[in-house]
């Protein structure tokens, strides 16, 4: 595969294309009495002046943003094989489900009664998560996974105070995700990090001498940002249990153990659940995505509220939760994501989902044997869905996995995750995903066979990489020394 | 390859100090700055802040990494660099010179003895520097 | 399987090179106590075009816009949608993109947010804009953790209960952790009371929130609650309703030192409440403090104009704890379909949609209070919601209204028992003379 073919360098701005005078819309002509806006508000309420915002016609509109659009790659487009992001291909059944009036024009104050399709999709759903996590039950509420967790680590911090327990410190791996000490610090809570094993997992040592009555939680990503299965987590969350320490799972990784292991048979108290990951609804270009939390059932009374519930009438949002976190979001969840999720659990069904997984570490595994040759594997395999290589030799030569990345890119590929996880040098996290082809895979290892070989005997190209994106490599320190942050008339 | 002058006193935390009578200017040594890149943003204290020798009194930040910045010696800020708000690539161009961040009036000069000399840095550097 | 590549024999194939026998063998590492031991229990699969009938079906339960004249607001509101906003965000480099990373592969993304963060700060008359938070509600949740650390820890907020009931709920639930207190200030005549938000602010005041328009629909006095916030040196922080703005004074003239509110209004579905768009605009000098992600211009190697991810320091995966907030995505997808509805709006249109909101919702507004027993239960002014007082059961005659496929208001009981006989009614640009009158024919039936 080549670059991007044909990728325009297209290099204008919504507002360089306006014109006064020209219009974008249609709007009815007033059919009830207008008067002057002045008899109606004060005067100090009324602009002076209308907003700068561009004057284009419609065609200026699509024209400009189709070739936008161009110059992105995205899923539907390029192999993506971003670490921990769970780039699959997003169905478009979801989009068409998403799109129906029924849910699509539904206004969320909608009294219960007139929306009990949307109640029985999220009750649906909310038990579908719970059966596929091992978990009791479920908040649909929060809108993103870092949300996800800020819901799971205040729901502890009401269960300890419920008890009486005031804890004050949160335990965090080194190799996380830094959502999970930022969630915790906002949650109030004091984050000790502990140390990665080699393995990227938790310490053992390190845990049980951090472990005492002061400690809320455990935060721990299962498998870990390494791509490995934590092997002594039955035995981790006992020892948490023991001193009382409740047990969080950031569920970025769920792709990896659909119907192989579920979050509350290995112990875990709360899991957080990516629904644009491992639910397919789709990233977005940076969101929106969907974050929400499970619990076991000691911690049910906390959830946010409103939760949803079946009765005999039918289905209702509950607000009686007296014990609750409140609220994250002003509505219910992000509702158009749950319907695609819900559209993809019930498109897959056990079988499917299962499926999924085994190829997502068959992928990952493939991969990885094919590349263990030309980079260093911290961890020789088995992986699970996906898998972290070090740039280190690479790096000896005077490439890094910066320079890799920009290498993939002409190559016609987006780059892996890199210098994430923290405790790999010159990391380079690759996730393929199930629904990428063995073609594919075959393709994106050659191209890394390639990097490997011109790292040896051309480096200078792989330095001047990228050539054939619409730009090239940008200056970073610029941006940040003179920060340009919106367009202004000159 | 970076250098370590004589003549200033130096921290395990890469700060530098140079004694100025009963006053102390304080900034990042070259290796610091090889370490963060290029230099974006320096957080400094007001002018009468009081720091205590290693907590720290602010950030140095560059594109991809932060760093805290830790009081070679306790005293009062009587100095601030203006210049590195509009130009913080100074850290990085004359680390020792126009780079330097605080002028501080020393309230315990007997505290130069714990920091390291040179020498002492320099050693400290090629056993990792940490 | 047809989200599956790979066959059978590929399969095969995969898994010699992987120096396995079976998959099995590569879940080796996982303790088989901890493995699952059956197949999970969620309903079989479903062929598309079952699927499909299953779906309509639950959609077809539910009282939607298209079906039902949506005079609901609260904080989601049937505004226009042009059509070319679903066509554009549809395209696959959109919205199958994540974040981006690579730069250099993803001008598109980040061109069309740089475009939005210029449009906030046009539209809200403030410096400097981010790529979005989730809703108008945990954005606003963020001002009020952005001000209590740029006054040095301040642990008051003074928020007016013109405030979005449940955007005061998420407040509360984000400021549990560092334990702030939020003092609630009357707004008993529709509009935040000016002596005793005076009497409320005090040294320990990180910021005075208000909303403009407010829950009520009626208009704000930003400006004095601003002079009150900075006379303590606390901010003035400020929910809005970005699609008053074409109309309004934006909030930066008027004081606000960080500007917030729910984008929904611009392009975004209604999806049942999500997801949303939450806006987030500040000063230059509070930039540091700012959640959230930040696109700026730069160069390339060959000096071309190229756009990336700045003042990545402030956030989680670099500063991890001790970073401006936790949010990792923003809500990109939906900060696009407002960029474009602003871009097929622009300077004229913005402003039509405001005027005709206000003269549609005064002109109802006219028509109800003429209803024997019906009032205008605020004086304060109003934009495109109001709040009626009804001589019968609010709820009862939202369900008689039902019955006409009308979808009357939001009865405000639940959020304010001293309102337990009103009723909030929006009136946006969509709803037309003859569905207005129908709707004053049917409350008058209802209340006779």
């Amino acid at each position: 595969m080549r670059g991007y073919d044909n990728m325009p360098g297209y290099d204008r701005l919504i507002f360089e294309l306006s014109a006064p005078g020209r219009i974008g819309y249609s709007l009815p002509a007033p059919d009830v009495p207008v008067s002057d806006p002045k008899g109606l508000l004060p005067a100090k309420h009324l602009r002076t002046a209308p907003p700068e915002l561009p004057e284009v016609s419609e065609v200026d509109v699509v024209r400009h943003y189709s070739r936008l659009s161009q110059m992105n790659y995205g899923v539907d487009t390029h192999f993506y094989p971003l670490g921990s992001c769970t780039m699959k291909y997003n169905p478009k059944i979801n989009e068409d489900m998403a799109r129906v009036p029924g849910f699509a024009r539904l206004h969320p104050l909608t009294p219960d009664a007139l929306a009990q399709g949307a109640l029985q999709l999220m009750w649906e759903l909310a038990r579908d998560l719970a059966e596929i996590s091992g978990l009791d039950a479920v908040s649909l509420q929060p809108a993103a996974g870092a949300q996800g967790e800020l819901a799971g680590v205040l729901i502890i911090r009401a269960y300890h105070l419920a008890r009486g327990d005031r804890r004050t410190k949160v335990l965090v791996p080194d190799s996380a995700h830094g959502t999970n000490p930022a969630s915790t610090a906002i949650a109030g809570y004091r984050v000790v990090q502990l140390k990665a094993d080699a393995d990227g997992g938790v310490d053992l040592l390190d845990l049980e001498r951090n472990l005492d009555e002061e400690v809320a939680a455990l935060m721990v990503t299962v498998p870990n940002t390494l791509g490995l299965f934590e092997p002594r987590i039955l035995e981790i969350s006992e020892l948490c249990h023991a001193k009382g320490v409740q047990v969080y799972m950031d569920g970025a990784n769920l792709n990896a153990v659909l119907g192989i292991a579920r979050p509350g048979d290995l112990g875990f108290d709360v899991c957080h659940f990516n629904l644009h990951k491992t639910f397919t609804t789709p990233h977005g270009g940076g969101g929106p995505g969907a974050g929400p939390v499970g619990v076991k059932a000691h911690l049910e009374p906390f959830l946010p509220a409103p939760v949803v519930t079946k009765g005999e009438d039918g289905y209702a949002l509950d607000w009686k939760r007296p014990q609750s976190i409140g609220k994250l979001q002003a509505f219910w969840g992000n509702f158009a994501m749950l319907v695609r999720a819900y559209a993809y659990i019930r498109t897959m069904g056990p079988d499917g989902l299962r499926a999924v997984s085994d190829n997502a570490i068959l992928n990952a595994n493939y991969l990885m044997k094919r590349l263990e040759p030309h980079y260093d594997l911290p961890h020789p395999g088995p992986c699970m869905h996906e898998c972290v290589f070090s740039g280190r030799r690479q790096k000896k030569l005077g490439v890094s996995a910066m320079d890799v990345a920009k290498r993939l890119l002409d190559l016609g590929f987006y780059a892996p995750s890199i210098y994430f996880p923290l405790v790999v040098e010159e990391a380079l996290m690759i996730e393929p995903t199930e629904t990428e082809s063995k073609e594919t895979l075959d393709a994106f290892c050659d191209a890394m066979i390639q990097i490997a070989r011109e790292a040896e005997s051309n480096p200078q190209v792989i330095h001047d990489a990228p050539r054939t994106t619409p730009v090239r490599r940008l200056d970073q320190t610029l941006a940040a020394r003179q920060p340009n942050l919106r367009w202004t008339r000159r | 390859m970076g250098t370590y002058p004589e003549d200033l006193r130096y921290t395990k935390e890469h700060e530098w100090a140079r004694v100025e009578g009963n006053r102390a200017r304080v900034g990042i040594t070259t290796y610091a700055q090889e370490q963060l890149g290029d230099v974006v943003f320096v957080e400094l204290p007001k002018v009468g802040t009081k720091v205590s020798q290693m907590k720290p009194f602010g950030v140095v930040e560059s594109v991809k990494a932060v760093s805290d910045l830790f009081a070679p010696i306790s005293g009062e800020v009587v100095e601030v660099n203006a210049e590195l708000v509009k130009k913080p690539e100074l850290v990085n161009q004359d680390s020792y010179g126009k780079g330097w961040m605080l002028v501080i009036q020393v309230s315990s000069p007997q505290e130069v003895n714990a920091l390291l000399t040179s020498k002492q840095y320099q050693e400290f550097l090629a056993k990792g520097g940490h | 399987m047809r989200y599956i590549s790979n066959t059978l024999a590929q399969q095969k194939e995969m898994l010699r090179t992987a120096g396995a026998a079976s998959i099995e063998d590569l879940l080796s590492p996982i303790p088989s106590k901890a493995r699952l031991s059956r197949p999970l229990n969620l309903p079989p699969a479903l062929a598309e075009t079952d699927l499909v009938g299953h779906m309509r079906d639950l959609a077809s339960r539910n009282a939607h816009a298209d079906d039902f004249v949506c005079f609901l607001g609260g904080g989601a509101y049937d505004h226009y949608i042009p059509s070319p906003i679903n066509h554009l965000i549809s395209r696959g480099e959109f919205f199958t993109a994540y974040t981006p990373y690579q730069p250099e592969a993803s001008q598109g993304t980040l061109r069309t947010i740089y475009e939005y963060q210029t449009l906030i700060c046009e539209l809200t008359g403030m410096e400097v804009a981010n790529a979005s938070i989730y809703d108008g509600a945990s954005s606003l949740a963020e001002a009020a953790l952005m001000a209590h650390a740029a006054t040095d820890g301040r642990t008051e907020l003074v928020i007016s209960r013109g405030v979005n009931p449940l955007y005061r709920q998420v407040v509360a639930s984000y400021v549990e952790g560092p334990r702030l207190r939020l003092k609630e200030v009357p707004a008993g005549d529709g509009a935040t009371d000016p002596r005793a938000l005076k009497q409320a602010v005090s040294e320990k005041t990180a910021a005075v929130i208000v909303q403009y328009p407010n829950f009520f629909g009626c208009v704000e006095d930003i400006q004095a609650a601003a002079d009150v916030a900075h006379a303590a040196k606390a901010l003035c922080v400020v929910a809005a309703d970005p699609v008053s703005l074409g109309l309004l004074t934006p909030p930066g003239a008027l004081g606000a030192d960080i500007v917030v509110g729910e984008g929904q209004g611009l392009g975004v579905p209604l999806a049942y409440g999500g997801p949303s768009l939450g806006l987030f605009a500040t000063k230059t000098d509070l930039i540091r403090r700012m959640p959230g992600r930040l696109v700026g211009a730069t160069v390339d190697q060959d000096g071309k104009r190229g756009f990336v991810l700045t003042l990545q320091t402030r956030e989680q995966h670099i500063r991890r704890e001790k970073a401006t907030s936790n949010i990792c995505t923003n809500v990109a997808l939906c900060a696009l379909m407002a960029t474009i509805y602003l871009a097929l709006l622009g300077k004229q249109g913005l402003r039509k949609v405001g005027e005709l909101a206000l003269a549609k919702a005064h002109y109802a507004a006219g028509a109800l209070t003429k209803i024997p027993g019906v009032r205008l239960r605020f004086a304060a002014p109003f934009f495109k919601e109001f709040v009626l007082q009804l001589p019968k059961s609010p709820d009862r005659v939202v369900k008689r209204l039902v019955k006409e496929k009308i979808l009357a208001g939001i009865p405000l009981k639940p959020f304010d028992r001293s309102l337990k006989d009103c009723l909030l009614v929006a009136v946006t640009e969509k709803r037309t003379r003859k569905e207005i009158d129908a709707f004053v024919q049917a409350l008058s039936q209802a209340v006779a």
